[in-house]
């Protein structure tokens, strides 16, 4: 039975700490292929528009450079961009793909050649579909060339240091007068339900008016279903600040 | 638990900045060496950012703080764990024995290249020896449809400097004799990755080629034309195309890991250098081979007599032979 695609590399150092890597889908792939397919039909035409000026010296000569400069363009470009570029090419660097060793460590040159020349055979019987068979199969979405070298493609997210005081501002937190009950909604509530609400609250504004009232409702009700203020803290507030004074006593303000 | 994140980042982002700053610049100066302090200080910021990623994978609930230092992290661990020599300036004297040890190294693999093509070669030999019919299925290409005969006396008419009928095309011809011999030789080796079967399949089928042809022209009494016409090119094309096989096999060597204990990861990591070497040498093998091929190769006597093109091949057989098997010999 083949192994379920994962969504991420996992990786665990010696010192015990497990970062994941996040591992680019065939379809953000191909669309990275597509940009590079036309990067190269460009150079093909630039290699072409030099063999005319190439021909006052000989056209036999021309011709040769023509055959021999396509070649090694078609041949060398990936490698040469993802070796300079740590892993990508212009298509990868566009869709924020990047190539790495499959062990997480850094990309070797043999490695970059290595995936390159195999990609004649990810490429059989058309249109890359050994390799796209391969990717589906593979846990780590790796086809032919990145099994052989023992590189995976990962989809860089632009990181930001977030700024944690930006994070929904309110004057007064009457939640945090009750200093036991926001300890056991911070143990209790789910990390994916914070980032909902840090993120309804940040584009708040930017909602239908129906829309924001069943969304924050939606969001007071989950919890308010982990930790029950008394009356006195909630008195008052709407869903939505309810949210918000929640959130900042998630985060101890 | 929760961590008190504006605190805590606001202790911590000294370090992440620093991280990140010295990351950046490794990655846009791949060649910068760092010194001992440098060293140190970047381990020492990988651990306290390791650090940092266990507490907030423990108490806290912020995802993007976590993202944003768990990507410093795995950049770092990058730099961190790599124990792989940098690749610094290519040494040429290395680069150019690389290949013939490699190949050394391999030399079972070789063999069994060698074995497949000449186990290809008699079948397709005795094929056509069999039935002349054959040779359309077997060689179906427009050159080697004609009967040798022809082929002959088409040559040798066509060869002398009047009638040279790759007159203004020999640059080209030579460019793409190379470029598909290379390309051959990659699939050669590529096709080891579908465990062999494929490079298996494709020496084998040369050797078909090679013996049919060679059982149509030596049974039609031209085999010394033969000699002539293929080996002052074919005496390096082909075994650069034998070299791509035994690459191809090699990857499918590491690949299955008969009896190995080692991962298969370990095993690739243990030939990429190898098969590369080999692939080089092959590629460069094979500009030679196109050279020679468009511009020796298609003339025959009286233009160039026979016995000096076949003494040619033969000394440029020897010549790849020495090469092989003594060139970086410590």
């Amino acid at each position: 039975m083949t192994p379920a695609r994962a969504s991420a590399l996992r990786i665990e150092t010696p010192e015990g700490v497990v970062f994941a890597l996040q591992l680019a889908s065939p379809v953000l792939r191909a669309l990275a292929w597509a940009v590079d397919a036309l990067v190269l039909a460009a150079a093909a035409t630039a290699i072409g528009n030099a063999a005319r000026v190439f021909a006052m010296f000989g056209t036999d000569w021309a011709a040769a450079l023509t055959v021999f400069l396509y070649f090694a363009a078609s041949m060398a470009y990936a490698m040469i961009f993802e070796w300079y570029w740590r892993g990508q090419t212009l298509g990868k660097r566009l869709l924020g793909l990047r190539v790495v060793d499959a062990q997480g460590l850094r990309l070797r040159p043999a490695q970059v050649v290595l995936r390159n020349l195999l990609r004649a055979v990810d490429f059989l019987p058309a249109a890359y579909l050994g390799g796209v068979t391969a990717c589906l199969l593979s846990r780590k979405g790796q086809r032919l060339g990145d099994l052989a070298a023992n590189t995976v493609v990962l989809r860089e997210a632009k990181l930001l240091e977030p700024d944690v005081e930006q994070i929904a501002p309110v004057k007064y937190n009457s939640l945090l007068a009750f200093p036991h009950l926001a300890a056991r909604l911070r143990s209790r509530v789910d990390p994916e339900a914070v980032r909902i609400a840090v993120a309804a609250l940040a584009q708040r504004d930017g909602y239908e008016p129906p829309a924001r009232v069943e969304l924050f409702g939606e969001l007071a009700a989950y919890l308010r279903s982990l930790v029950g203020f008394p009356e006195a803290a909630v008195e008052g507030l709407t869903d939505e600040q309810y949210v918000r004074s929640a959130v900042r006593a998630i985060y101890g303000k | 638990m929760i961590l008190d994140l504006p605190r805590f980042a606001a202790a911590e982002r000294v370090y992440w900045h620093e991280l990140e700053a010295l990351l950046n610049r490794l990655r846009l100066e791949p060649g910068w060496r760092m010194s001992v302090p440098e060293i140190e200080r970047l381990h020492y910021l990988y651990e306290r950012c390791s650090a940092d990623l266990v507490r907030l994978d423990a108490f806290s609930t912020e995802h993007q703080m976590r993202a944003y230092v768990e990507s410093l992290v795995s950049r770092a661990y990058a730099e961190i764990h790599e124990t792989r020599a940098p690749a610094g300036k290519i040494h040429w004297g290395a680069f150019i024995a690389a290949f013939p040890r490699a190949f050394r190294r391999h030399l079972g693999a070789f063999r069994l290249a060698v074995g497949l093509t000449l186990a290809g070669c008699a079948f397709g030999w005795f094929a056509i020896r069999a039935d002349p019919e054959a040779k359309a299925v077997l060689m179906p290409f427009a050159g080697l449809m004609q009967s040798p005969a022809q082929r002959v006396a088409q040559e040798e008419s066509a060869g002398n400097a009047k009638t040279d009928r790759l007159h203004g095309h020999k640059a080209s011809f030579s460019a793409q004799l190379m470029t598909h011999n290379i390309q051959v030789t990659v699939m050669t080796l590529a096709f080891g990755v579908t465990w062999g079967l494929g490079t298996i399949i494709l020496l084998f089928y040369n050797g078909v080629i090679l013996g049919a042809v060679a059982a149509d022209y030596v049974g039609a009494g031209y085999g010394q034309f033969l000699a002539g016409w293929l080996l002052p090119h074919g005496a390096i094309e082909i075994p650069a195309i034998l070299l791509g096989g035994q690459a191809g096999l090699v990857l499918a060597g590491a690949l299955i890991g008969w009896g190995e204990r080692t991962s298969r990861t370990e095993r690739l990591r243990a030939v990429a250098h190898d098969l590369l070497a080999i692939a080089a040498g092959a590629a460069a093998m094979l500009v030679w081979a196109g050279i020679v091929e468009a511009f020796v190769s298609q003339y025959h006597q009286p233009v160039l007599p026979y016995s000096l093109k076949i003494a040619f091949g033969v000394l440029e057989l020897a010549a790849l032979s020495i090469f092989l098997a003594r060139v970086g010999r410590r």
